[in-house]
């Protein structure tokens, strides 16, 4: 954890009050409803379907096992016990009162949490690859750079009114595991040939109702030059990014209006103008955040524990369980354990508040004392010896964590949808549920490999279902709610030589009660295609393109033509 | 008049916002402090600089679209002998001109009076001061003095900005702004 120091929990202290005050004078009537919003929403504070919802920054997914209390407590006190993990590594309460949330906000600062920026035109918490600090490939501890950035764009004053939202991601190590090209900015960390780090520089990727892979900007930016270089590009932003249209707002119709090159030219001549001068980073700021980092104390361990290669080839659930939801750690006799919150039959990502209790006794029993919640909605324990494994999958199988489907089919990243969100076009929850009991039969899910499916309600995309390799997007036809199926998306280069991609549409829509059909036809066309058990789906679609699985799902007719649909509802 | 607050006290307004009619450009007077828009300015350079007696001064306002670079090519060196520059923020959430701002200070060097107009409120002033505005042309349902706390909400940033030469990072103890203190991480 980032421990705070006077300065930074003045800050947080300082904003709690103004809140309290902004919640006041609305209260009062003597600040508009209008006005108002455009305040709230810079608090984490909607207004949704059923009350606020109320959603606080985890910032790059970090969290302290007291921090996890408190979100227990707050759950408890002031919702109706539980809480929902989100895509953008928050949690959110879907039932408080307005009043309450300057006092939940004044207890969130007791514990160095708070909600600032998780919603709103403004730089948003920003995202960090879940297995920072502990991956086997990593090039940077993304955490602090990760701190670095939320402390520089905490209440910037240039950037609090930007066109549209704001979203900054780091990735620290090879493998692209915070999608660095569905962001506004997503910075990937590298060496250069001297071996001094610095970032690639990716700006203008983004999902939502007009998808794009962020296009390449800068191939390496030295450290020291992060800060001037977000300056120069945010102000880029803030001053050509269209505020006419709330559609083709965000920066990634900036970049693709101008055109790449041009854009890349207008960042670097504003940023020709900023480097060098106060913002550069230097390395006693790099070291001094780094330094504040509370980091647990590493045993000298073997590499491979023997104690658990004997538990590994006695018990098979255990060995399933193990080669999905366990990745190795860069510290001999380590590993990283994710704990899944993707039971069949529960709203993905939601947690009880007896549940956040036991999740922060785990994390205090077995691993320093800290979690990370990840873009995909599980909760890892990132430090646990792995004499310990055995005892922490015990105990998440109790709790009902350790359904061992992480990276798997119904590992499902799925938004909220219609059950909750009034931006919805239909319902995602039941939809994931249903897939879910589908593919129910493990030996079947392990023998199927890896394949994301991500749900998202409507087209705003929180489900991020243009990057899944199957994306379930739902639809409104008419008042009815129907779903749009596309495969070969892909987030990022988690795997060398696949990198990100949008998925394809593959034909009309369907009816609810059809999807987990239409999945398992992409699935057994999947299976009677693919060279070997290690070919995955994701790389079936690159190879031989989405027309076969089209047949397979609409039959050999036109898609377009109702048949299609019509076959698929008797089969 | 609309309500003001000129650094960090409530004042009089005695500048006359002039609005472009149509397609024509506003009429001068011949006394009374006036802002002209950018576009006046473009036809009447010389006029309105040497317009410059008490009591007759002349400002300019520029758009959200107008960016500092228009007026700086128009003036040069000139653009340092304003007495005052206004940009307008035709809703409070639209930022455009919080870039304005700080350009002209931190590049441009206007060290003159910087005013926001348009749907100015006081949840927008302290963003505003710390990008470089340090009048405040008020929006007619603000109350000025309540506005007035607004500036001391949040005493301490993490940034540089247009009042602040330094990011937090680089401060001493001492120095306005508040510093981080010496004292090691446990």
């Amino acid at each position: 954890m980032y421990i705070y120091d006077d300065i930074d929990q003045r800050v947080l202290d300082q904003r709690v009050e103004q809140f309290r005050g902004q919640v006041q004078r609305f209260l009062a009537g003597s600040l508009g409803e209008e006005e108002f919003r455009g305040l709230r929403l810079r608090n984490g504070v909607y207004i949704q379907r059923h009350a606020p919802m109320f959603r606080t920054a985890v910032p790059y997914g970090l969290i302290s096992s007291q921090q996890l209390r408190k979100h227990a407590h707050l759950a408890r006190t002031y919702d109706r016990g539980y809480a929902h993990f989100s895509t953008r590594q928050n949690i959110q309460y879907n039932w408080p009162k307005l009043e309450d949330i300057p006092t939940m906000l004044a207890e969130l600062a007791s514990v160095q949490m708070h909600a600032i920026q998780t919603s709103g035109n403004c730089i948003r918490n920003i995202t960090a690859d879940h297995f920072g600090g502990v991956a086997k490939d990593e090039i940077v501890d993304s955490f602090v750079w990760c701190e670095i950035i939320r402390q520089w764009s905490t209440f910037h004053p240039e950037f609090n009114w930007l066109p549209r939202k704001f979203k900054i991601a780091v990735n620290g190590a090879v493998a692209d595991r915070v999608a660095v090209h569905a962001h506004d900015i997503g910075l990937h960390a590298v060496r250069d040939e001297r071996d001094e780090v610095g970032f690639k520089v990716v700006i203008g990727g983004g999902l939502g109702r007009t998808p794009i892979v962020g296009p390449l900007i800068r191939d390496f930016l030295p450290w020291p030059h992060l800060l001037t270089y977000l300056e120069a590009a945010l102000r880029v932003y803030n001053r050509y990014g269209r505020r006419d249209n709330i559609f083709k707002a965000r920066i990634k119709i900036l970049v693709k209006e101008m055109g790449t090159e041009k854009f890349r030219n207008e960042v670097e001549a504003e940023w020709a103008l900023l480097k060098d001068g106060p913002n550069t980073l230097t390395e006693a700021e790099v070291k001094r955040v780094e330094s504040r980092f509370t980091r647990p104390t590493y045993l000298t361990l073997p590499e491979h524990d023997a104690g658990l290669a004997q538990k590994l080839a006695a018990d098979t659930a255990f060995r399933n369980w193990h080669g999905r939801n366990v990745t190795p750690h860069k510290v001999p006799g380590y590993a990283a354990v994710t704990l899944s919150l993707k039971k069949t039959g529960v709203p993905t990502g939601d947690a009880t508040a007896e549940q956040m209790e036991a999740m922060a006794d785990l994390a205090d029993r077995y691993s320093a004392g800290e979690a990370r919640v990840s873009h995909e909605q599980n909760v890892i324990l990132a430090d646990v010896r792995q004499s310990d494994l055995y005892e922490v999958w015990q105990a998440a199988k109790a709790l009902g964590f350790a359904t061992p489907n992480i990276g798997l089919l119904t590992n499902i990243i799925c938004c909220p949808g219609g059950d909750f969100c009034s931006l919805a076009n239909a319902k995602s929850i039941p939809v994931a549920q249903a897939i879910q009991e589908r593919f129910d039969d493990l030996d079947y899910l392990h023998d199927i490999g890896e394949v994301d499916l991500n749900i998202s309600g409507c087209m705003n995309a929180c489900g991020h279902h243009h990057v899944g390799h199957i994306g379930i997007l739902g639809v409104d036809k008419n008042g009815e709610e129907w779903y749009q199926v596309e495969i070969g998306g892909n987030q990022g280069e988690i795997r060398p030589g696949v990198g990100a991609s949008l998925g394809k549409v593959i034909g009309p829509s369907f009816a609810r009660a059809e999807v987990p059909d239409v999945i398992e036809r992409l699935i057994d066309c999947y299976l009677a295609r693919r060279d070997s058990e290690a070919e995955r789906f994701i790389e079936v679609v690159r190879r031989i393109g989405i027309e076969p699985f089209k047949e397979s799902v609409y039959g050999k007719a036109d898609p377009k033509s109702p048949r299609g649909n019509r076959q698929l509802a008797a089969a | 008049m609309a309500k003001l607050i000129q650094n960090r006290r409530v004042a009089t307004d005695n500048w006359l916002l002039l609005k472009p009619q149509g397609d024509s450009l506003p009429a001068v007077p011949a006394t009374g402090n006036v802002i002209a828009p950018l576009a006046l300015w473009r036809a009447q350079r010389e006029a309105l600089l040497a317009r410059q007696a008490e009591g007759a001064r002349t400002g300019v306002w520029l758009t959200d679209t107008d960016g500092p670079e228009a007026l700086v090519e128009l003036l040069g060196q000139d653009l340092k002998r304003l007495p005052l520059i206004a940009l307008n923020f035709p809703k409070f959430s639209n930022g455009r001109n919080l870039s304005t701002a700080r350009l002209l200070r931190e590049r441009h060097g206007y060290s003159g009076e910087l005013r926001a107009v348009g749907d100015v409120q006081r949840d927008q002033l302290l963003g505003m001061y710390r990008c470089g505005i340090d009048s405040f042309a008020l929006r007619d349902d603000q109350d000025a003095e309540d506005a007035l706390a607004a500036f001391d909400e949040l005493p301490v940033a993490y940034q540089a900005s247009a009042i602040q030469p330094l990011p937090l990072f680089r401060r001493q103890p001492g120095d306005a702004g508040g510093a981080r203190s010496a004292e090691k991480a446990s």
